[in-house]
C-alpha cells in the first residue's frame, strides 16, 4: 500500500462538480507526509481537459465511450481494474448522487473498510465525520489497509481544492465494458417556468414543520409580502405539497439569498449544504437543539402557528408605515 | 409474479435528543426512540405501487429493533404480502457489510426480481446497505431513485442529480435500488386495520446469526456538535420577537 490519496473526479454533462474540488482539498490535508500524492480519477470520454482546475498531483485519465457519462457499473468495473494496479492509502468519493452508488458497493467488493459522510480532516490526519442529520459526530481513523472515504460538503470551500497549473495525467486502459446492467437512456431537465429560486434575493423556505398543504399559504403570503419566493427541504417536497423546482437540498438546487428565511425547518446535512451561500439565515423552529440554529445568524424557538400571523401582521403595518 | 423485498429499518428519531454510550464510541440506544427510516417507508411505499399497478409479492424485511413488529404490521396493512423479522441483532450496531451478508443469504431464498430499499439511512457511518447488499447479491445498483417502471427484464428507473436534472436508467433485473422518494407520498393507513393485520398477519423470525460490529475502521469518539457561532435568539412573547425581526430585516434593506 502506498501513502498516496485517490478522489473520484465526479462530472456530468462536461462540468466537473464542486464537491470534486472539496475533496481536492480534503485529500490534501489528508497526505500528510511531504511525498504522498494527491491523485485524482478521472473517467470520461474525450474529458481529459476536466482535471485542468483541479489541485491534485496527478491524474490517472481513463478513456472509454461508456464513459461518458456516469453509471454506478461502468465506474465500478473501471474501478475494480484500477485497483488492480494501485493501492492508495485512502480512496475519496463524493456523498452525492454519484459517488454513493459506487463507493460502498466496491467497499464490499474489495473488502475495503468505508468511512461515511467526513466534513473535515483533523490537524493529525484523523476523520471527522456528520451522522445523523448533523447532530452527531464521530471522529474516527483510517484503518490499516486502504480505506475508503465518502464525503460531505460543507466541511472546505471549492476554491481551495481549485489550481490553475495543470496535472501530469497518467492514462489507463478502460477493461472490458461490454454486458453492462445500467444504462443511462436520457437526461431529463426540470420543468421551465417556475421562478428560479437559485436566481432569488428573498427565500420563505418550509420545512416539515409547516405540517399540512393548506399552512403552506401562510409563507406564501409572507413570500409576498416581503416580494419573494417559497421554497422548501425535501419532506415538502415528498408530500407533493411543492413542485420539485422549489426543492433546497443536495438533489434540488443551490441556494444564495441575501434572506432566507426557515420555517419548520430542522437543518439536515443535505439541506444545509445547500444554503450556506445566503447573506443572512434566519430560522423559526420549535426545537432548540434544531442544528438549523447552528448555522443561522439569527433563531426564534417558537411554535411557528403562534408567531406567523403577529409577523404577517406586523410586516403589513410596517409597509404601511 | 413479480417477487419485492424490502429491507426497512428503524432508526433514531432526531426529534429527541440524542445522547452517546458511556464507551463514547457510539450512540445511546437505551433511551432512545426508534422511527422507521424515511427513505425506507418510501421504499416500502414505491413496492406497494408497483404491486398495485402491475401485480407483485412484497416481502419486508426488518431487523429486530424496538417497535419493529408494529411497524411490520403496517407495512402489511399497506399491502405487503410477507412479513421477515431479522432477530439476534443486540444492543450493538453491527456493520452495514455485516448486515448485508446476512440480509443476501435471506434474499437469495427468495429469488426476488428486485429489492428497495432507502438510498441512506441517517445513523450509517460503515457505508450504505443498499449498494452493500447489490455488491453481494451480485445484482447492478442505482441509488437516488425517485419513480420506477417494470418492463421486459428490466427496471426504468428515475435517478435524481443536483440542480433537478433526472437521470433516466435502465437496469437489467434483478436489480437493487435505492429509494429517495416513492412517486406517491407514503399512504397512511388506519390504525385499526394495522390491528386487524395484527390478528391475522404473520411475521416470520429468522436468526440474524453472527453480526460483525467492527468495520476496521477505530472510532476515537463520538460526541455531539461543538457550537462555535450559535444563532443570536431572539426572545420574547410572539409578538416581541416579531418586531425584532422586523427590526433586523428593515436593518438588512429588506423591508
Amino acid at each position: 500500500m502506498t501513502q498516496d490519496i485517490f478522489l473520484l473526479i465526479e462530472h456530468i454533462q462536461g462540468q466537473v462538480s464542486d464537491i470534486s474540488y472539496i475533496m481536492a482539498a480534503a485529500a490534501r490535508e489528508l497526505a500528510q507526509n511531504e511525498g504522498d500524492s494527491v491523485i485524482g480519477i478521472l473517467f470520461g470520454s474525450g474529458a481529459e481537459g476536466l482535471k485542468d482546475s483541479l489541485a491534485v498531483d496527478k491524474v490517472i485519465y481513463c478513456d472509454h465511450p461508456t464513459l461518458s457519462e456516469f453509471t454506478s457499473d461502468a465506474y465500478k468495473r473501471t474501478l475494480i481494474s484500477l485497483l488492480e494496479d494501485y493501492s492508495p492509502r485512502a480512496i475519496l468519493f463524493g456523498n452525492t448522487t454519484l459517488g454513493a452508488d459506487v463507493s460502498s458497493s466496491l467497499a464490499a467488493h474489495l473488502k475495503f473498510p468505508i468511512i461515511n459522510s467526513c466534513l473535515k480532516i483533523s490537524d493529525s490526519g484523523g476523520i471527522i465525520s456528520q451522522i445523523c442529520g448533523g447532530k452527531i459526530m464521530v471522529d474516527s481513523q483510517l484503518a490499516d489497509k486502504t480505506t475508503l472515504i465518502t464525503v460531505n460538503p460543507g466541511g472546505y470551500k471549492p476554491e481551495e481544492g481549485q489550481s490553475s497549473s495543470s496535472p501530469e495525467t497518467i492514462t489507463f486502459s478502460p477493461p472490458d465494458l461490454e454486458n453492462l446492467k445500467v444504462q443511462l437512456t436520457q437526461y431529463i431537465e426540470p420543468e421551465a417556468g417556475d421562478v428560479d429560486i437559485s436566481q432569488e434575493k428573498i427565500l420563505i423556505a418550509i420545512g416539515r414543520g409547516i405540517q399540512t398543504e393548506d399552512n403552506i399559504e401562510l409563507a406564501d403570503e409572507l413570500a409576498e409580502l416581503l416580494g419573494g419566493a417559497v421554497c422548501a427541504s425535501r419532506p415538502v417536497i415528498d408530500q407533493g405539497w411543492l413542485s420539485t423546482s422549489r426543492l433546497v437540498g443536495r438533489s434540488g438546487k443551490k441556494v444564495k439569498p441575501d434572506l432566507y428565511l426557515c420555517l419548520g425547518i430542522s437543518g439536515a446535512t443535505e439541506h444545509i449544504e445547500a444554503i450556506t451561500d445566503s447573506k443572512t439565515i434566519i430560522a423559526v423552529n420549535s426545537d432548540p437543539d434544531a442544528p438549523i440554529f447552528d448555522i443561522a445568524q439569527y433563531g426564534i424557538e417558537v411554535d411557528l402557528f403562534d408567531f406567523i400571523d403577529p409577523l404577517l401582521e406586523q410586516i403589513e403595518n410596517a409597509k404601511n408605515d | 409474479m413479480t417477487e419485492i423485498v424490502v429491507i426497512a429499518r428503524l432508526v433514531p428519531d432526531l426529534v429527541e435528543e440524542l445522547e452517546i454510550a458511556t464507551s463514547g464510541t457510539a450512540l445511546d440506544l437505551a433511551w432512545l426512540r426508534l422511527i422507521i427510516n424515511e427513505f425506507d417507508n418510501h421504499a416500502i411505499e414505491q413496492a406497494i405501487i408497483l404491486k398495485e399497478r402491475s401485480g407483485a409479492t412484497v416481502t419486508i424485511i426488518s431487523p429486530e429493533a424496538e417497535g419493529v413488529e408494529d411497524m411490520l404490521f403496517t407495512t402489511a396493512a399497506k399491502g405487503a404480502d410477507k412479513l421477515i423479522k431479522l432477530t439476534g441483532v443486540g444492543e450493538e450496531k453491527p456493520t452495514n457489510l455485516s448486515m448485508a451478508q446476512t440480509l443476501a443469504e435471506i434474499i437469495k431464498e427468495i429469488n426476488p426480481d428486485l429489492v428497495l430499499t432507502g438510498v441512506q439511512a441517517h445513523d450509517d457511518f460503515t457505508g450504505d446497505l443498499a449498494p452493500q447488499l447489490a455488491d453481494l447479491l451480485d445484482m447492478p445498483y442505482v441509488g437516488y431513485i425517485s419513480g420506477i417502471s417494470l418492463g421486459d427484464g428490466k427496471a426504468t428507473a428515475y435517478k435524481e442529480y443536483p440542480g433537478g436534472i433526472l437521470a433516466e436508467m435502465e437496469i437489467a433485473l434483478p436489480a437493487v435500488l435505492g429509494i429517495q422518494s416513492s412517486e406517491e407520498p407514503p399512504r397512511y393507513v388506519a390504525i385499526s386495520k394495522v390491528r386487524q393485520m395484527m390478528n391475522t398477519a404473520s411475521i416470520e423470525d429468522r436468526d440474524a446469526g453472527v453480526l460483525e460490529t467492527d468495520s476496521g475502521v477505530v472510532i476515537d469518539r463520538m460526541y455531539l456538535p461543538e457550537v462555535a457561532d450559535r444563532a443570536e435568539m431572539l426572545e420574547g412573547d410572539e409578538e416581541e420577537v416579531a418586531s425584532k425581526l422586523i427590526a433586523i430585516l428593515q436593518d438588512l434593506g429588506l423591508l
